[in-house]
């Protein structure tokens, strides 16, 4: 019915730009959670955020509100927050423990971890001679078609086709390997604190920042300035500035004319990788011990390896942007046509000296906490997008920078040299889109 | 009845006088050091709330101490800011990075109507030092106007103030909102 509303979506995207309803209208975006979002390899959690058995987490998948739990079995389950009686959400709150066992408020009606059915309250009296009981699968909560982690990186699927995670993350699965590899231990624990940042935008809007180059001497060009005013000060001071200053100031000594300089590559499925530019490899006291702590677990040349992955930012398409030198990943929830959350985690690498962790944390803190002075600017843009984009004084989003000088190669599209400020991979991100869209006939 | 009466043909100055006289008594919520600091700690906090939303930041930075830290922890169960996520966690440098950008010409989040109305009570001096030193609890609750939109932010402070020649100075401020853990329609550019 809705798609008889809509008028052939592939009219919506060429390859070097994008009609505005994509952004704007409300049945476009319904289409969407149904042909991409409650489709897809949708990140769900870390798995060390569940660390007992019964512990949950709520995660919103597209328009389905689904709770993440650890079984007995020790297996993270994804399932429906639905009880299959009246329909009631089973978890109420963002997290908890279900304890034993799920225990709905409105009959008590309980469900083991996996969401199996556990008990109904006098189900023999009750049900006798209906079609629900125990042996009926209706009478589960009913799980994600497809659960699966990639080190420890919990994803679910909520249907049963399409590519198994692995192949479905391809190259960026690089950004849980980097994160992973970075601790002697090879793996990474949560820190038990999410940040939530809701933006007035289309959910597009923010992924296609995540690798705009261009903007951030723009944007950020205040806050850059602020903090290298007052890195100067502390130099000369005290003859050094925390690297925090640098992580701000960087969006202001980093040039406009600089950022040709960086890299996109960008993969099938629409994810994208920018390039690494903060230089967070000092030669500091902390960062040379955390060096020799690396060279001890993998030996020097995988040590190295690891140190000199090239990554700013990871985009997995369609959300889940990750920082994987710094540890932290925003994972990126449609709340509406124009309204976006934000769930902003970050970790901390096991093995790894603590003031290694306190550069995430900074970086966190700063950059990524709801007092950020770097995503103040953002959100303004993004809400003036998404408000502009209900004007008549135009019917396209312009994508053209660079175009027609990507390089491709084996799919993959890289930025040619001195083309970082490409936009190839807002380009690789509308053709997923598409190809999700277009695809259900 | 009577003593009104009473009181009536007595001067106006005197019928004041007497009213009063019961408060001297010392009462059972009465510090040691009793109106002086809880007068002077709520002078502070008043100030501090007109230096806010008058947008006065450097005067805002100067009533913290050299090693004074602005803190609001995400999580009310918190004990310290030092390797912990938060919110703010802020020193004086830190805080006049916030400042600059908000003065910065481009800092275009700072170009829409914007304002703030912090309200501060519920002000117990929770210790006082021999040195003078105060720690002092309060509940604040803050409007905010951006464009079209108000958001309000409410919650408990907690200050360490040093004193000083020139009067208080915050050694630190703790700031724990009852919404600290709601999602955040936008951000929060300043301090609360």
């Amino acid at each position: 019915m809705l798609q008889e509303n809509v008028a052939d979506l592939s009219k919506y995207v060429e390859p070097d730009r994008v009609r505005r309803e994509v952004y704007t209208d409300a049945q476009i975006y319904e289409l969407e959670m149904q042909r991409i979002h409650e489709k897809v390899w949708i990140y769900c959690g870390h798995e060390s955020q569940v660390p007992q058995p019964g512990d949950y987490y709520t995660v919103q998948i597209g328009r389905q509100p689904m709770v993440m739990v650890r079984g007995k079995d020790r297996k993270v389950h994804v399932l429906y927050n639905r009880c299959p009686h009246r329909g009631n959400m089973i978890c109420g709150d963002r997290h908890g423990s279900a304890g034993e066992f799920f225990r709905c408020s409105y009959h008590a009606w309980t469900f083991h971890h996996d969401g199996k059915l556990r008990s109904i309250p006098m189900m023999d009296s009750g049900y006798q001679g209906t079609r629900w009981g125990r042996d009926n699968p209706d009478c589960n909560m009913k799980p994600a078609a497809r659960v699966a982690a990639y080190r420890g990186f919990v994803f679910a699927s909520l249907v049963a086709d399409g590519p198994d995670l692995v192949e479905f993350l391809g190259r960026s699965k690089i950004a849980f390997d980097d994160i992973c590899d970075r601790s002697p231990e090879g793996e990474v624990e949560v820190v038990p604190n999410c940040f939530r940042v809701v933006q007035r935008s289309n959910w597009k809007i923010f992924l296609e920042n995540q690798l705009d180059a261009l903007h951030p001497s723009v944007t950020h060009q205040s806050t850059g300035r602020a903090a290298r005013e007052v890195e100067i000060e502390i130099e000369k001071r005290t003859g050094h500035a925390p690297l925090s200053y640098h992580m701000l100031s960087a969006f202001a000594t980093v040039t406009i004319d600089k950022w040709d300089a960086f890299q996109t590559l960008n993969y099938p499925y629409g994810h994208c990788i920018l390039t690494g530019y903060m230089g967070l490899r000092p030669k500091d006291p902390d960062t040379l011990e955390y060096e020799r702590v690396l060279a001890k677990a993998y030996g020097e040349k995988r040590k190295e390896e690891i140190l000199s992955t090239n990554i700013h930012h990871v985009l997995i398409y369609p959300g889940l942007s990750v920082q994987s030198p710094l540890q932290q990943l925003r994972a990126v929830r449609p709340l509406g046509v124009d309204k976006t959350l934000t769930e902003i985690w970050h970790f901390r690498l096991k093995g790894a000296p603590e003031p290694i962790y306190r550069r995430a944390l900074a970086y966190y803190n700063l950059v990524n906490s709801p007092s950020t002075m770097i995503n103040a600017d953002d959100l303004e843009n993004f809400w003036k997008c998404h408000s502009g984009l209900a004007s008549n004084g135009g019917d396209w989003v312009s994508f053209h920078r660079h175009y027609g000088r990507d390089l491709e190669k084996g799919g993959v599209v890289e930025t040619g040299p001195n083309m970082g400020t490409s936009e190839a991979p807002m380009r690789n991100q509308m053709k997923a889109w598409a190809q999700y869209m277009t695809a259900e006939k | 009845m009577a003593t009104k009466s009473k009181a009536k043909k007595k001067s106006p100055v005197k019928t004041v006088r007497r009213d009063r006289a019961p408060a001297r008594v010392k009462s059972a919520v009465q510090r040691p050091n009793g109106r002086d600091t809880q007068h002077a700690v709520e002078q502070f906090l008043y100030r501090q709330a007109e230096i806010l939303d008058g947008k006065r930041w450097q005067d805002y930075i100067d009533l913290f101490a050299e090693d004074g830290v602005y803190w609001m922890p995400p999580d009310p169960s918190h004990t310290t800011w030092d390797g912990m996520p938060a919110i703010f966690a802020e020193d004086r440098n830190l805080m006049t990075v916030r400042m600059k950008r908000v003065l910065h010409p481009d800092a275009w989040s700072q170009r829409p109507l914007w304002g703030t109305n912090h309200v501060v009570g519920n002000v117990v001096i929770e210790k006082e030092s021999p040195n003078g030193d105060v720690v002092a609890r309060s509940r604040f609750h803050m409007l905010e106007l951006r464009r079209d939109d108000i958001r309000h932010f409410a919650g408990r402070y907690v200050h360490h103030l040093r004193k000083t020649r020139d009067g208080f100075r915050i050694k630190l401020q703790r700031v724990d909102m009852t919404n600290a853990q709601a999602a955040y329609d936008y951000v929060l550019q300043v301090w609360v």
